[in-house]
């Protein structure tokens, strides 16, 4: 027993020191690419230090879109970014930044040190023997619907984090969405591999999506970490060249877009409406709700983040004419 | 100890050599063509020697299952990346190492 724990201790200090090197290693590199190549590689580390911390459902969710949703992204917007740059003739500006230091370079270095003195007050001033919500979800965990504790906190307790959670995804694709169109497709074909391992993968990680989804009543898993997998098998579709049909893209795109906010917002309004509290699902119904909850959310989550990868609006007929 | 842990204990450690052995490959090989090889050989070969270590302790047949599917699914993946590397090595014009 005692070679084990050492062998343990031995592995999560290697994690931790890893974790800030690795941290230190994005934020310092110049090269782009490099860094998020390293952040990827943060991301996993991350996981594995969740997985230490007994929270399989956290590790999930950072490998997923921590490490490999957030990753395709960045190197999308690097793409973009290196696009543009070549277009306007002024690549290599990125690089030359850092050796003229501006005054206006020392505010973030205060502003961290005061969000830093703030978190460490914060950390100091906590009870040393932390009691927890663990006992009480428990006590109060055959009412909520599912057997899993973190989903019923997730969709039943604290269901209106969940709702603003969709909702902060959603203004996020506004957000893109409202800088441009779509980026127009390169001339290069993806060639016989890719192609044939999105054909390939696709309709795995979709099954594996409705698993997550499903297994997420009793068991590490749930709406964030199975639409992030949809959100995946839709990067590779569209890293294979595949593109929506116009017709898609207008109303069903949008219809999905919203269908997770939208039918969170409907239940609590309904919840309201009928005297209970915002988001109080009556105990005999909580497990078909957070069901319908969670699938929407799945879908809207998955579109959401391939629709990111698409870095804006995508073009469709109605608007080219 | 049971005759299938000594399996499973054996199998894990040839799995780990191969990690490791990969990652040694990864840091000391010349260039990206060799490297690719030295780290899809860890991959699939190394994880499929611990997938087969951990089977052996599996409590179901679901879970070899499911074990047997990541490997797999890592085999496809492993093979696909590499390829789409080592051809976008090649197409940027980074020529294969000659001694």
């Amino acid at each position: 027993m005692e070679a084990v724990n050492l062998m343990l201790w031995t592995f999560d200090t290697l994690l931790g020191l890893g974790l800030l090197w690795v941290a230190w290693r994005t934020l310092a590199c110049a090269d782009l690419f490099k860094g998020i190549v390293l952040f990827v590689a943060f991301g996993l580390l991350m996981a594995l230090a969740w997985v230490r911390l007994d929270a399989p459902d956290i590790a999930l969710a950072e490998a997923a879109i921590g490490a490999g949703v957030t990753g395709a992204l960045l190197m999308a917007a690097l793409a973009r970014l290196r696009a543009s740059e070549t277009d306007e003739g002024s690549a290599g500006q990125l690089g030359s930044e850092g050796s003229d230091a501006e005054p206006s370079q020392w505010l973030p270095v205060v502003i961290l040190l005061v969000v830093a003195a703030g978190l460490g007050h914060a950390l100091l001033s906590l009870p040393p023997e932390a009691v927890g919500l663990g006992a009480e979800i428990a006590a109060h965990l055959d009412i909520s619907g599912v057997s899993n504790p973190v989903t019923a906190v997730l969709l039943n307790f604290r269901g209106y984090d969940t709702l603003l959670e969709m909702v902060v995804l959603f203004v996020a694709l506004l957000g893109v969405w409202s800088l441009g169109r779509e980026i127009e497709q390169g001339a290069s074909a993806p060639g016989p591999v890719l192609d044939t391992l999105a054909r390939i993968l696709a309709p795995v990680l979709i099954l594996v999506a409705a698993y997550l989804l499903w297994v997420g009543a009793h068991a590490p898993g749930g709406a964030f970490q199975a639409g992030s997998v949809l959100g995946a098998a839709g990067l590779l579709l569209l890293l294979a060249g595949w593109r929506p049909r116009a017709d898609l893209t207008a109303r069903p795109l949008r219809l999905a877009l919203v269908a997770g906010p939208g039918t969170f917002v409907a239940v609590a309004v309904v919840t309201l409406l009928t005297g209970a509290w915002l988001l109080e699902f009556p105990p005999k119904h909580a497990g078909t709700l957070i069901l319908i909850l969670e699938a929407t959310a799945t879908l809207s989550i998955g579109v959401t983040l391939a629709a990111l990868f698409l870095g804006g609006r995508p073009r469709h007929d109605q608007e080219l004419r | 100890m049971m005759p299938s842990d000594c399996i499973s204990a054996a199998l894990l450690i040839a799995g780990g050599i191969f990690f490791l052995a990969g990652t040694f490959g990864l840091l000391r090989f010349p260039d990206v063509y060799t490297r690719l090889h030295a780290l899809t050989k860890a991959d699939n070969v190394g994880l499929g020697l611990m997938v087969a270590g951990l089977a052996l302790q599996a409590e179901s047949w679901a879970v070899v299952g499911k074990l047997l599917l990541i490997w797999l699914l890592v085999l496809l993946a492993g093979a696909s990346v590499a390829h789409l590397v080592a051809g976008q090595a090649l197409r940027t014009g980074t020529r294969p190492w000659k001694r």
